[in-house]
């Protein structure tokens, strides 16, 4: 893991997209899209920004392999709490309970 | 002296997945009652004010940014504009506080502080304000008030404890403490503070704006 430094314009570039990513996200809540597209656009947008604040602010795009594993593990178990939660909701009700 | 760097940011990253974990299960949380009730919780987050909230947003993302100047400033040796960032920082930390603040008060002049946490003023909100969707029950809004109230006091709580770990740091650049050669806490900070960042641009479109399509006859 050396040291790298970012430049300021490449901060400075994810914080307009930041912002740029707050307005699109604030006006396409007011469009009534079909279907459940609301969400899909919202939460589109949120990982977008996200990603950005993770691999620029903070550094993750430029640090050791172990980073991206500890990274890695976290949304791994987290999408197994979702998965195996709604393993179980989803399927609530498909059979009858005799 | 690199390998203690490291090891100090790995550690801050452990942390940090702790944390995820323990945001994430408030997400899953609200993900399943949003799923059963979804026009309580359409009507109840039309309620919140949503200038607020993406001025909230702005503010937080400024911060980050001042955040990570804060960084590079501590690595390249620009000792005043290290202390000007962190005090940036801290006054956008606080403006984000004020806001939110201002927020729950509203939440507490309307009575949508929910259940009975407050002595005297219970979750009882004006039905003849307070615009219900069809297929909306006013206890379903309830749900939504906890979660709210849940998750963005556990981040208000972050973004206080943020604000005390900057305040650390100002003091430390002020007595030359940091440098290029020795910038890990302000670097770890950091990570905690876009950390707390993260978290709101999740909960901003998710608390705030999951309804407002909905909200004009829809």
């Amino acid at each position: 893991m050396s040291e790298h430094i970012v430049p300021i314009r490449v901060y400075a570039g994810v914080f307009l997209a930041l912002m740029a990513g707050t307005t699109l996200t604030v006006f396409a809540a007011f469009h009534d899209f079909p279907w459940q597209f609301n969400t899909v656009i919202a939460l589109t947008i949120a990982v977008i920004k996200a990603t950005l604040v993770v691999l620029y602010f903070m550094h993750v795009r430029y640090s050791s392999r172990l980073i991206w594993v500890i990274l890695a593990s976290a949304l791994f178990w987290l999408a197994i709490l979702f998965a195996l939660t709604f393993s179980d909701y989803w399927t609530r009700g498909w059979f009858p309970v005799t | 002296m690199e390998q203690q760097r490291a090891a100090g940011t790995i550690g801050m990253w452990v942390f940090l997945v702790t944390e995820i974990m323990f945001f994430g299960g408030m997400f899953l949380a609200y993900t399943l009652y949003r799923n059963a009730y979804p026009a309580a919780f359409a009507s109840a987050s039309n309620h919140l004010d949503i200038t607020l909230g993406a001025v909230n947003t702005a503010v937080l993302i400024f911060s980050s940014f001042t955040m990570a100047m804060a960084v590079y400033c501590t690595q390249v040796g620009k000792r005043q504009m290290q202390i000007l960032s962190l005090i940036l920082t801290i006054i956008l930390g606080l403006t984000f506080l004020g806001i939110k603040t201002v927020e729950y008060s509203d939440k507490y002049r309307d009575s949508l502080i929910p259940g009975k946490l407050i002595p005297g003023r219970p979750f009882n909100p004006d039905l003849h304000t307070f615009h219900l969707l069809p297929g909306a029950s006013i206890r379903n809004v309830e749900m939504f008030y906890w979660i709210y109230f849940a998750m963005t006091g556990m981040h208000a709580l972050h973004m206080i404890i943020g604000v005390g770990l900057l305040t650390v740091l100002l003091i430390g650049s002020v007595r030359r403490r940091y440098s290029p050669e020795y910038y890990n806490p302000v670097e770890i900070t950091g990570l905690y503070w876009h950390f707390v960042d993260i978290v709101w641009i999740f909960l901003f479109p998710l608390l705030y704006l999951l309804g407002r399509h909905l909200a004009h006859g829809g």
